[in-house]
């Protein structure tokens, strides 16, 4: 039964995946809110540049959580 | 990946001395007991499977870290940084110099064009005057010219004139002297005794109005 | 030290091995004066930052060589970041923020190549990084605004009965700054080159040796560019932290 365990520990890492299609919705509608936006006042996106980086960082930086998390579970526990 | 990486979960076991693995197809129970028998005799040892959270790496790396960061910090801060700012502040100055000097070339050739310009209709006046000059002059040689000739016309249409004139008071004389021979002649015939006086008198007076 | 190492079917994974630190002369405890395979790639990306920005740029020339204008491009652009985010009374951290920038540009760089160690997928490296960031805008913000500094948890915008919780937030996210900032990074850098080493295990299979190499060449260019988004996004967080300490009002 110390299989269960380890059972848990694959479920969970596995679960934790599924964190990551969250941070690619968040990543694509960042940049696809950025393009829509830059298409429509083109003179204006040069500026925002370094905002749709940062926003892009924070959104990616939550699927890359879920992918510790999962790195956590299957080495560190 | 997540599912290829699992499998390296029970690995921990070929490292404990406890147990030997010889065939992991059939050592996978055994690995997975072992596993968790080391991870409870062993903590520290089992969150070596992600070498990053191998604590015992820390300080060394936290070192050399800092070490580098403090040599990259001072190159830069001491060295690059201002070498690449003045090399940049150099370039503007120049740039900002050039377009000066560039200005200032056009301001004299602007003068140039303007000093040029002014020459030349100098020039065109001088040359102006110079044509205007020649012109007069040959205007006077030309005049005293016609004058010369008209004059030479004049003296020799009045010497023409002259001769005309004695031609005709010659002529005038010989028709006179015809007329009083002719005269005398006839009243000689005639069986009159020719008065000279008379005849002359009255051959003028018969001639006043036919020679005139 | 542990090595992840399983087989199956045939196939070895490897995808953590790259991250061990390893002593770079035999094979004793590493102590915190040993010199490492991290050492040496830290020096590596510091000998390479300074190739490029001093001995790049020795000819000071107002007509730049190749190199002298690539420093000067990575040089105008961090500028050009510190000034627009911060104002002009950040430039005085400007060289902080240009070391930080080209030591993890360089270090995430070299990591791309072939048998090469990434100090920045290290949890150490970037915690270290980010936290000198945290402590160093935090002390700075006390310093430069005393007490009006907590006035970046007190969001006086907000109707009067939500200012306690905002402020709850704002300091959780606060705190938290230094932790994302820092997972940001490694965990970037950690999961890409894992992944480019569980596609190369497949390689070992005649069938999937294509496949795999195409998604190891697609992964690459991705890491390329992830690699210069990262030192990007992780310079430009600390402008934006810094700010925070210069102008805590929102």
């Amino acid at each position: 039964m110390e299989n269960l365990g380890q059972l848990g520990q694959y479920l969970g890492a596995g679960l934790a995946c599924i964190g990551m299609a969250g941070a690619a919705v968040g990543v694509g509608n960042v940049a696809g809110n950025y393009l829509a936006g830059a298409l429509r006042n083109p003179s204006a996106a040069a500026s925002q540049t370094a905002t749709l980086f940062i926003g892009m960082a924070f959104a990616e930086a939550l699927g890359i959580f879920s992918f510790l998390v999962a790195l956590l579970l299957l080495f560190a526990v | 990946m997540i599912s290829l990486l699992q499998q390296t979960a029970p690995v921990v076991v070929e490292q404990t001395e406890t147990v030997t693995i010889t065939e992991s197809a059939d050592a996978a129970g055994h690995a997975a007991d072992a596993a968790h028998a080391a991870a409870a005799a062993h903590g520290a040892e089992s969150a070596a499977g992600m070498p990053q959270l191998d604590i015992s790496t820390f300080g060394n790396q936290i070192f050399w870290l800092l070490v580098t960061l403090a040599v990259l910090y001072w190159v830069l801060s001491r060295i690059a940084l201002p070498r690449i700012g003045g090399v940049l502040s150099d370039r503007q100055g120049a740039i900002t110099g050039d377009l000066m000097a560039a200005e200032e070339f056009k301001q004299k050739a602007k003068e140039a064009e303007a000093a040029y310009d002014k020459a030349l209709a100098d020039a065109r006046a001088e040359a102006n005057k110079i044509v205007a000059a020649n012109k007069a002059e040959i205007q006077k040689e030309l005049d005293k010219a016609i004058a010369k000739a008209d004059a030479e016309i004049a003296a020799r249409t009045a010497e023409s004139e002259k001769r005309i004139g004695e031609i005709r008071t010659s002529a005038v004389e010989d028709a006179r002297s015809v007329a009083r021979d002719v005269t005398e002649e006839l009243v000689r015939t005639f069986g009159g005794t020719s008065d000279q006086a008379l005849v002359n008198e009255a051959v003028d007076q018969r001639l006043k109005g036919a020679l005139q | 030290m542990a090595a992840a190492e399983e087989e199956v079917g045939g196939l070895v994974f490897h995808p953590m091995d790259q991250f061990i630190v390893k002593p770079l002369f035999g094979d004793g405890p590493i102590s915190w004066y040993t010199p490492t395979n991290a050492m040496l790639w830290m020096a590596l990306s510091a000998l390479a930052v300074i190739a490029l920005l001093v001995f790049g740029t020795r000819g000071r020339a107002i007509v730049p060589s190749r190199s002298q204008s690539i420093a000067e491009l990575t040089y105008g652009m961090v500028r050009k970041m510190v000034e627009d985010i911060t104002g002009k009374e950040g430039l005085k951290y400007f060289p902080y923020v240009m070391t930080l920038f080209c030591f993890i540009l360089f270090a995430n760089a070299l990591a791309l190549l072939p048998m090469s160690f990434s100090p920045t997928s290290q949890i150490a490296v970037t915690a270290v990084l980010a936290f000198m960031v945290f402590f160093f805008v935090t002390i700075l913000g006390f310093v430069k605004n005393g007490s009006h500094f907590l006035g970046l948890f007190w969001v006086s915008s907000a109707p009067a009965a939500m200012r306690p919780v905002l402020a709850i937030i704002e300091l959780i996210s606060y705190f938290v700054r230094p932790v994302s900032h820092s997972i940001r990074l490694a965990g970037n850098i950690m999961a890409g080159h894992a992944v480019m080493k569980v596609f190369a295990a497949f390689a070992a299979v005649v069938a999937l040796a294509p496949v795999s190499i195409l998604a190891i060449v697609g992964v690459y260019a991705l890491e390329v560019l992830v690699v210069t988004i990262q030192a990007y996004v992780f310079t430009i967080l600390t402008c934006v932290y810094l700010k925070d300490a210069l102008h805590p009002g929102h």
